[in-house]
């Protein structure tokens, strides 16, 4: 009986998303308030629906309802309680029908705190969000609706696929989605502005917190996978340009120019169609993010289920949002001329650098992506695209744009001068090369060309970074939350690239063949097999090893790499065992059996390697301070 | 400059900038772009030498060759018309097994060996790469183990 309450609840709520959408985009357009006034109220009725569903969903899991086949197929009696909770988003019907519902949860908060913006250009976003949801639950209701039932009801589960079964997992769907969603708020507000012909600093005040807190989110979402990639996969490394990664980090790279260009937008009035423009792109790059995982189309080292006419919903509704959008755009935009002048050194011109720079790279990214999809599509034949590729074609925009944000974050507006902060500018580039040089010179060896360009841009944004606070703090002057949160999402962006620099230049990697008692050399490390032996978890059973790792005869850390098997999935699983540094990681996965009393060991010591997602949450962080500064509260919105 | 000038300074620098790294990519794209074969493919002379690619294909039972204790391996890819010889030193993935698609990359040698550097195979007993999945089907008839339903991990 539950199942069907979700079921219905679901139906409901697709109706109650259609009544957003009339009444918000046709009463505004007709002016008529008591057609506006019905909007707010569906918005409520199709939160509560699209969380009755998703509720239901959760208490058929954690109650092990199998008459449902979702439940069946993903879950099992044996699981932690936890984990069916998180097996809720674990395949693809549940995780639409948690994308929906957090588009619906972020629509909710849009409606509630939105009470100071002009009905009609409420209205209005209110209904574009209505559009997508209402997408968005026909997509689930009519090709993935996770409460069919079985009959007959399964006597047990077949299990949450084991790589899923871990907190960070759990956590990172939930996070993407969003980041994703999020931007389909900057995407509403930009399609208001534009049915509305209007557009002007209030706007872009009200469009930038809701944008970079769903960056934000997105960053976790993005750090999250990646670390799980590391850990629980095995890939021994932070990011491989998988297609999956990639359709993440697009619309990530798109609404990081979205940010910026927003800036210019609330400040100085400038770039408004331009901004427009990035806040179609950033959610199109979202929902292509989703057909491409989604329909199956790509070949993925997690690839997913192919099904055909998903792909093909996904895709039509893709076509209707950025066509229409576009559409949209090519009509409305001329309207909205920006005005006023910058000099060529002004921040201005920076931001400007900064958001051509971040779009040639998600360019990039997008043609490495898409060209096997195409090649295959034409006939050309099977082709993959790699980190040779990507890692070029990525670096060539993204470096002169660090070097370009250790500068621009002093420049003040309209008028291009440094004033007093050159020297402290010109201080934290000296400091960074020095640093720079005393690292690839004196203490780590191995380094390549791009070592010391790497940690050299890396310190020096970091530094620079941290000028403007400290200067403000110290002579005494307000720090604002904007400020704050700046700093410290430029400082980590720093960090981050000092440390990439480092796992990039100094990971020592080897596999090894090592029987009990045996050692062997990686790099200037000594891995040792002590011990092999049977233990037994909760649903799976393990051969777990000891190694031992010395740095020049001194011991350094103790592994305990696992190889499981889990019973109900019959799967082997590794568990790498990673030992977690201040300076670095060293990690030891086990292989097979080789004979002879040998196992494979692969291993690996990856300096600096945590900082990388350290810092990407930190940006997190800094993003969502600067979302809460106080001139985006609305007492104080003007 | 007036600013008409500067208007346009700026423009055509935007537009240089951006089609050298049109340029950059492109080039970047054509020397890295990785094809993938199977072995038909190879043994009709299609597959480049001493140039990496994809291979992919099954598994053929009874040819994976191990020195005990040593992490030196060979075994044969085949799509059943036609084998390939793979040697590989290394840790090869949980689901590499007999009978199971895989892919490798690496590069042929003049004595039609191919020598991998890195060996995919999907996280999941029933999965198959689905390029690997066609190149089989093509040569076989369409009798392939191929359960979409249950491939390998969501992670959006």
């Amino acid at each position: 009986m539950i199942a069907e309450i979700g079921h219905y609840a679901l139906i409901l709520a697709l109706l109650a998303s259609l009544a957003q959408a009339f009444f918000g985009l046709l009463g505004a357009a007709r002016n008529r308030d008591s057609w506006i006034a019905t909007v707010r109220p569906a918005v409520t009725v199709q939160f509560l629906m699209s969380s009755l569903a998703l509720a239901v969903l959760i208490v058929a899991f954690v109650q092990n309802d199998f008459s449902v086949e979702y439940v069946a197929a993903n879950s099992n009696s044996a699981l932690p309680v936890a984990y069916r909770i998180a097996a809720v988003w674990g395949a693809h019907e549940g995780s639409l029908l948690l994308w929906a519902w957090i588009l619906v949860a972020w629509t909710f908060a849009v409606a509630a705190l939105s009470k100071t913006l002009p009905a009609g250009f409420a209205a209005r976003v209110l209904g574009v969000l209505g559009l997508v949801s209402l997408g968005f639950h026909a997509f689930t209701l009519f090709t993935s609706n996770p409460f069919l039932r079985l009959d007959p009801a399964a006597p047990d589960g077949r299990d949450l696929n084991p790589l899923l079964q871990d907190p960070a997992l759990a956590a990172h769907p939930p996070m993407l989605y969003a980041g994703y969603v999020g931007f389909a708020v900057a995407f509403a507000f930009a399609c208001a502005a534009m049915l509305e012909g209007r557009l002007d600093q209030t706007w872009a005040r009200w469009t930038r917190p809701w944008t970079t807190v769903a960056w934000a989110f997105l960053s976790i979402g993005i750090a999250l996978g990646s670390w799980w990639a590391y850990y629980e996969l095995g890939w021994g490394g932070y990011w491989f340009w998988d297609p999956v990664e990639n359709a993440s980090f697009m619309p990530w790279l798109v609404g990081t120019a979205l940010i910026h260009s927003l800036a210019v937008t609330e400040k100085r009035g400038l770039f408004k169609s331009w901004t427009l423009l990035l806040a179609i792109l950033a959610f199109s790059l979202s929902l292509l993010g989703t057909f491409l995982v989604r329909s199956g189309v790509l070949v993925s080292v997690h690839s997913f289920a192919a099904d055909p006419t998903r792909g093909m919903f996904i895709l039509a509704f893709l076509v209707i949002v950025i066509g229409g959008a576009l559409t949209l755009y090519a009509w409305r935009a001329p309207l909205l001329r920006s005005e006023a002048g910058f000099e060529f050194t002004a921040r201005e011109s920076f931001l400007l650098f900064n958001n051509i720079l971040l779009v040639v790279a998600a360019g990039a990214v997008l043609a490495g992506t898409m060209a096997p999809l195409i090649a295959d599509a034409l006939g050309l034949g099977t082709l993959s695209v790699g980190r040779q590729y990507f890692d070029p074609v990525f670096l060539l925009p993204t470096l002169p744009l660090l070097a370009l944000a250790a500068v621009g974050i002093h420049s003040s507006w309209k008028k291009g001068r440094l004033g007093e902060r050159r020297k402290a500018v010109l201080l934290s580039l000296v400091v960074g090369v020095l640093v720079a040089l005393v690292l690839v010179l004196g203490a780590w060896q191995g380094a390549m060309l791009l070592t010391p360009i790497g940690f050299a841009l890396g310190v020096w944004l970091m530094l620079s970074a941290l000028v403007d606070p400290i200067d403000r703090w110290r002579r005494g002057l307000s720090l604002s939350r904007g400020v704050v949160g700046m700093a410290i999402a430029h400082a980590a962006l720093g960090m981050f690239v000092i440390s990439i620099t480092a796992v990039e230049s100094y990971t020592r990697e080897r596999d090894l063949a090592l029987a009990v008692g045996e050692t062997g050399q990686v790099g200037e490390f000594e891995y040792r097999l002590r011990d092999l032996r049977t233990v037994e978890g909760p649903n799976y059973d393990a051969l777990r090893g000891e190694i031992v790792v010395y740095e020049n005869g001194r011991e350094i850390g103790l592994l305990h790499p696992e190889k499981r098997n889990y019973w109900v999935q019959r799967q082997v699983m590794t568990e790498a065992g990673i030992d977690m540094q201040l300076t670095r990681d060293i990690f030891a996965a086990l292989g097979e059996d080789l004979g002879a009393g040998r196992w494979s060991v692969r291993a690996q010591v990856r300096p600096l390697i945590n900082y990388v997602w350290l810092a990407a949450f930190l940006m997190a962080l800094g993003g969502v301070i600067a979302a809460t500064d106080r001139r985006y509260r609305p007492e104080s919105a003007g | 400059m007036t600013p008409r000038q500067r208007r346009i300074t700026l423009v055509v620098g935007i537009l240089a900038g951006v089609s050298l790294a049109g340029v950059l990519a492109l080039n970047a794209f054509r020397d890295n772009v990785m094809f993938f074969f199977d072995p038909s493919q190879v043994a009709a002379g299609e597959a480049p030498i001493e140039k990496r690619f994809r291979l992919g294909g099954m598994v053929r039972p009874g040819t994976v060759d191990r020195r005990a204790g040593s992490l030196d391996m060979s075994f044969v890819v085949t799509d059943f018309k036609q084998d390939v010889k793979v040697v590989y030193t290394g840790v090869v993935p949980d689901l590499f097994r007999e009978n199971q698609g895989v892919v490798a990359h690496g590069r042929l040698g003049k004595d039609g060996i191919f020598v991998a550097d890195e060996i995919l195979a999907k996280h999941d007993e029933n999965y198959m790469p689905p390029e690997v999945a066609r190149a089989v089907k093509e040569k076989h008839g369409g009798v392939m183990p191929v359960n979409p339903d249950s491939a390998a991990p969501p992670r959006t």
